[in-house]
C-alpha cells in the first residue's frame, strides 16, 4: 500500500486530482447540512447577482439558490456516475471474461453483439433510452450504463485471452478447478489494474453523459443536477450569465479530478507502462 | 491474387460485416419502438382529439399494429428497407424526408468540424512532441487535459456570452440570416459567420483527443529503429521529425477519426441544441419535446448508419494508403 502511494505521489497532478475530488465529495456529504432546504424551493429574489441578497453565487430565474444547487447536484453526479461505472463495469466483465476464457463460438456470438453497440452512437442512444424509459434516476443510469460496457467488455477479454494460457490457470485444470472458480477467483484479479484505470476514467464520462442528458431536460425531474442548472438558466443567459457559469465549472473541475486521478492510477497499477519515459 | 483483386475481395468482406451490424440495429430499433408507451394508433388519437375504441382498433387494423409481433417486425423491416421510416404527425411530413432535409447542416457542421479538429489536434500533437517537456508540452497538455473535461454544451453557452452577448461578433444561433434575403456569396458568407461558433464548440473536444492521440503517437514512432538508423545516416532532426516520424505517426490519428464519427454525432446533438443549428441534432432535441418517437428513431437509425459507413469507407481508404495492412 505504501509503495503503491509513493509512486501515486510521484505524479503531483493526480494528488492534486485526488484532493479536490475529496472536496467534491466532502461537499455532496454536507450538502445536506448546509443547504438543508430543497434545492428547487424559491429561496429568495430571482436572477440576484452572485454576493447580493444573501446569495454566494446568486439565484435563478426562479429564485432558486445556484450555490445549494450545485451542492445537492454534487450527490447528483457521483452518485449516478458510480452506480452507471460499476454496473456497466460488472456487465463488461462478464462479456469479456466468458469471450476471451471459452472463445470460439462464445467469443463470436458476444464480440458480434458488444460490436453492435459499439458502433451504436452512444450519446444519441442514451438520448433514446431515457427517453424511451421516461426520464428518472433509474432509466438515467441504466441508458449510461447501456452505452458504456463495451469498452470493459473488449479490455477484460483482451486480458482473458493473454492469461488463459499461462502456467498457473493450466495448474489450475491439472488439480481439477471449474472453469467458473478459475475465472472469478484465478484470472479476474489479475486482471483488476486495468479494470480500476477504465472504470475510474468512465466515472468522467458518465458524469459528463448525464450532466448532457439533464441539460437537454432528460434529468429526473425531481433531482437537482448541475446539468439541469445549465439548461434551466440558459434562456436567461443574456441577463443571468452566473446560473449557466458556475454549475458548468463544477462539471468541469469535477470531470477534471477524475480524469487526473485515473491517470494516477493508470501510473501506480501499471509502473511499467512509464518506466520507458 | 494482384492486389487489387485482394482489396476488392477485401472490400467486399468489410461490406458483408456491415450489413448484419445495420440490420441488428433496425431490429433493436423495432424493439424499442415497442417498448415504448403507447404506439402510433395513440399518437394520432391523441392528436385527433377524441377517437372511439372502435374507431382506434380499426386503425390499429390498417396500420397492421394487431397482428403478431414478428410479422410486424418483418413489415417493419420491409418499410425501411424501402426507406419508409413512417410518418411524423408533429411535423406533417415522412420521417424520411425530414431527415433528409436536415441532414445537409449537420453534414456541413460535422465536416468543418473534423476538418479544424484534425488540422489543429495534429499541429498541436506535433508542437507538443517536439518541445517535449517544454513550457510549449506543458501548455498544450494543460489545455487538452481542460477541453477534455468541459462539458460541451457548456462551453457553447460561454461562448455565447462572450462572443455573442459581450462583444457582439458572431450570431447566436441559427444557420443564416433568414430576413435578410441573402443569394450567392452574401449567402455563403453568411452561413459561414453562423457557422463559427458552433464548430469551434464542437472541434474543441475533439481537438483535445486529437492532441494528446498525436502527441503519444510522435512520441512512440520517435523511439523505433528506423529513427536511430536516420540519426545514423547523419539526417537533420528537422527532416527526420517532419519526412520520416510525422508521416508514421499521423496513420493513427487518421483511423480515430473514423471511430469518432458516432461520438461526434452525439456531440452535435448537444452543440445543434445550444447554437439552434437547424440539422439532425436539433430535430432529435425538438423530436424530444414533441415526443415524436417516430422522427427520434429515424434519427437514431440514420445516424448508426452514417457510422458503419464511415468507417467502411475508412477502412477502405486505408487498405489502399497503408500496404503493410493484411488484406488476405
Amino acid at each position: 500500500m505504501n509503495e503503491f502511494w509513493s509512486r501515486y505521489a510521484r505524479n503531483r497532478s493526480a494528488v492534486m486530482g485526488l484532493g479536490i475530488l475529496v472536496l467534491v465529495i466532502f461537499m455532496a456529504a454536507i450538502a445536506s447540512l448546509i443547504f438543508p432546504d430543497d434545492p428547487f424551493r424559491l429561496a429568495g429574489i430571482p436572477l440576484s447577482v452572485p454576493g447580493a441578497n444573501g446569495f454566494f453565487l446568486g439565484s435563478d430565474t426562479l429564485g432558486r439558490d445556484v450555490a445549494s444547487g450545485i451542492a445537492h447536484g454534487a450527490k447528483t453526479s457521483l452518485l449516478i456516475g458510480l452506480v452507471a461505472t460499476f454496473a456497466a463495469v460488472f456487465i463488461g466483465i462478464i462479456f469479456g471474461a466468458f469471450s476471451g476464457y471459452y472463445g470460439g463460438l462464445v467469443d463470436d456470438i458476444l464480440m458480434r453483439i458488444t460490436e453492435i453497440f459499439q458502433t451504436i452512437p452512444s450519446f444519441v442512444f442514451a438520448i433514446l433510452l431515457v427517453a424511451i424509459m421516461k426520464p428518472s434516476i433509474e432509466s438515467i443510469v441504466i441508458a449510461i450504463t447501456v452505452v458504456s460496457w463495451p469498452g470493459v467488455a473488449r479490455l477484460v477479454r483482451g486480458e482473458f485471452l493473454s492469461l488463459k494460457n499461462r502456467e498457473f490457470v493450466q495448474a489450475c485444470h491439472t488439480i481439477g478447478m471449474s472453469d467458473m472458480r478459475i475465472i472469478v477467483r484465478e484470472i479476474l484479479p489479475n486482471c483488476l489494474s486495468p479494470i480500476i484505470v477504465v472504470g475510474s476514467l468512465m466515472v468522467a464520462t458518465a458524469i459528463l453523459i448525464e450532466s448532457g442528458l439533464a441539460f437537454l431536460g432528460l434529468g429526473d425531474p425531481n433531482i437537482m443536477s448541475w446539468g439541469f442548472q445549465i439548461g434551466a438558466g440558459r434562456t436567461m443567459l443574456r441577463s443571468a450569465w452566473w446560473v449557466c457559469t458556475f454549475p458548468g465549472i463544477a462539471i468541469l473541475v469535477t470531470v477534471l479530478a477524475i480524469n487526473l486521478v485515473g491517470e494516477g492510477l493508470n501510473d501506480a497499477l501499471n509502473p511499467r507502462l512509464r518506466e520507458g519515459n | 491474387m494482384s492486389k487489387s483483386g485482394k482489396v476488392f475481395w477485401h472490400i467486399l468482406r468489410r461490406l458483408s460485416q456491415g450489413v448484419p451490424i445495420i440490420l441488428a440495429i433496425v431490429v433493436l430499433n423495432f424493439f424499442l419502438l415497442n417498448l415504448a408507451e403507447g404506439d402510433a394508433v395513440d399518437v394520432l388519437a391523441g392528436e385527433a382529439g377524441s377517437a372511439t375504441p372502435e374507431y382506434m382498433a380499426e386503425l390499429r387494423a390498417k396500420f397492421g399494429l394487431d397482428k403478431p409481433l414478428p410479422v410486424q417486425l418483418l413489415v417493419y423491416l420491409k418499410n425501411v428497407a424501402s426507406l419508409d421510416l413512417g410518418y411524423s404527425f408533429r411535423h406533417d411530413m415522412a420521417v424520411s424526408e425530414l431527415i433528409i432535409d436536415r441532414f445537409w447542416p449537420t453534414l456541413l457542421l460535422m465536416v468543418t468540424t473534423i476538418i479544424i479538429a484534425i488540422g489543429f489536434g495534429i499541429f498541436l500533437g506535433l508542437m507538443a512532441a517536439v518541445g517535449l517537456n517544454t513550457w510549449k508540452d506543458s501548455v498544450i497538455s494543460v489545455f487538452a487535459l481542460i477541453t477534455y473535461a468541459t462539458p460541451l454544451f457548456w462551453v457553447g453557452l460561454m461562448m455565447i456570452v462572450v462572443f455573442s452577448i459581450h462583444l457582439g461578433w458572431f450570431p447566436t444561433s441559427g444557420m443564416e440570416t433568414v430576413a435578410a434575403f441573402y443569394e450567392g456569396w452574401d449567402r455563403v458568407v453568411d452561413i459561414a459567420h453562423h457557422l463559427v461558433l458552433p464548430t469551434i464548440t464542437l472541434s474543441l473536444f475533439y481537438l483535445a483527443l486529437y492532441t494528446r492521440m498525436m502527441r503519444a503517437s510522435m512520441l512512440e514512432q520517435y523511439g523505433q529503429d528506423y529513427v536511430v538508423t536516420a540519426r545514423a545516416k547523419g539526417l537533420t532532426e528537422r527532416r527526420i521529425t517532419f519526412v520520416h516520424v510525422l508521416r508514421n505517426a499521423l496513420l493513427p490519428v487518421v483511423t480515430m477519426a473514423g471511430v469518432q464519427v458516432g461520438a461526434m454525432i452525439g456531440g452535435s446533438v448537444i452543440v445543434e441544441s445550444v447554437f439552434a443549428w437547424p440539422g439532425l441534432g436539433m430535430l432529435a432535441f425538438e423530436s424530444l419535446f414533441a415526443r415524436d418517437l417516430n422522427l427520434l428513431l429515424g434519427i437514431f437509425l440514420l445516424s448508426s448508419v452514417l457510422v458503419v459507413v464511415v468507417n467502411l469507407t475508412v477502412d477502405v481508404i486505408y487498405s489502399f494508403l497503408d500496404p503493410r495492412i493484411e488484406v488476405s
